[in-house]
């Protein structure tokens, strides 16, 4: 399975049209397909919550939006997470590389990942977390879920799901 | 002039366009001195304000007027890379520059020093960038509404505040009524 293509076809096939990305070595080919791909307006941010800003300017504008980015980025983004995109009631849908995880060869990624999941927590996030590539087929529901309940929605994509470093 | 009075002189201007407001006073004021459905108002993220009305500009055709400020633009200024290279020809960001913080009391910003905005701006790759001082605010912003090309306005003035009331929309409530805009003006 290609698991690039196929976050790229559920993103489509829930009507997304505006991404924006921060690069991650694990989001590299994910963010080349996107880039290439006609169905998606692609506007590369300079840090994750210009990101979010212009996700929510999407948003309002009538586009779905989705943000692509690294886990380190949850760190960077809490007050606008929590003053724009949960404030205002808005869906956006956050798929992120979990780096720091089992098989990380970086040891201060990890200082991070330990802090990830316990953010979102604390930010009432609702966070799903994909360890192996067949996890990718429950994207679709995700995203479904994300733009009924109208709140931010992290995908954690760690390590073991992009088949390794 | 403070920014206050800029704002006042641009609120017929700005009469039925959507216009995306930053964070603190400069909010304030326009709810104050002009509220209408078609502005949205930054309740918090400061530095976001260019960010969502590029966004706002990319996915639909109407107009959008980002009102900005030095302080938000120097918290995010990697938004003017991003701005000059992803053209919304229905995009207008004024910055209105009084060198200072004055939401939060005045400190100086670095604008007010040896900091030029608007050479930030054309560094940046930003096409067409008009620093004015405030008295020509509402000139270059009717010529820029009327224009079709992306405009980045620098208006400097000086520093000072007026007392204005919180705002006390619900975040939601100054979303919906701002996309029902939205909606209309792309119908």
């Amino acid at each position: 399975m290609d698991i690039n293509q196929a976050i790229l076809d559920s993103l489509a096939k829930n009507n997304v049209e505006f991404v924006t990305t921060v690069p991650c070595k694990q989001l590299a080919g994910v963010i080349e397909k996107v880039e290439n791909d006609k169905r998606f307006m692609h506007v590369p941010s300079n840090k994750e919550d210009e990101g979010m800003g212009l996700c929510a300017g999407a948003f309002m504008g009538g586009k779905r939006p989705c943000i692509i980015m690294q886990n380190t980025a949850v760190g960077v983004t809490v007050n606008t997470l929590a003053s724009l995109t949960q404030f205002y009631n808005m869906p956006l849908p956050m798929l992120i590389s979990y780096r720091g995880e089992l098989g990380e060869r970086v040891a201060i990624q990890a200082e991070m990942a330990v802090h990830t999941k316990a953010l979102l927590a604390q930010l009432n996030i609702q966070t799903y977390h994909f360890h192996k590539p067949e996890d990718v087929t429950e994207l679709d529901a995700i995203l479904h879920h994300t733009f009924m309940t109208r709140k931010p929605t992290a995908i954690l994509t760690d390590s073991n799901f992009w088949g390794g470093y | 002039m403070i920014r206050s009075e800029i704002i006042k002189n641009l609120v017929p201007v700005l009469k039925d366009q959507l216009v995306v407001c930053n964070i603190g006073l400069p909010s304030q004021e326009l709810h104050m001195m002009g509220d209408q459905p078609s502005n949205f108002y930054m309740l918090g993220t400061m530095g976001l304000c260019s960010s969502i009305g590029l966004g706002l500009a990319l996915t639909q055709k109407a107009k959008v007027i980002s009102i900005d400020g030095d302080g938000s633009i120097l918290t995010n200024l990697g938004t003017l890379p991003t701005i000059a290279n992803n053209v919304a020809h229905n995009f207008i960001l004024l910055i209105i520059d009084n060198g200072s913080y004055g939401s939060t009391g005045d400190q100086p910003t670095y604008t007010g020093m040896k900091t030029s905005l608007a050479k930030v701006a054309e560094a940046c790759g930003c096409d067409n960038v008009i620093e004015c001082q405030a008295e020509e605010a509402v000139n270059v912003m009717k010529t820029a509404i009327a224009g079709d090309k992306m405009t980045i306005i620098v208006c400097k003035c000086e520093s000072g505040n007026i007392p204005v009331p919180v705002i006390e929309l619900d975040g939601p409530v100054i979303r919906h009524r701002f996309m029902e805009e939205v909606k209309r003006k792309n119908a």
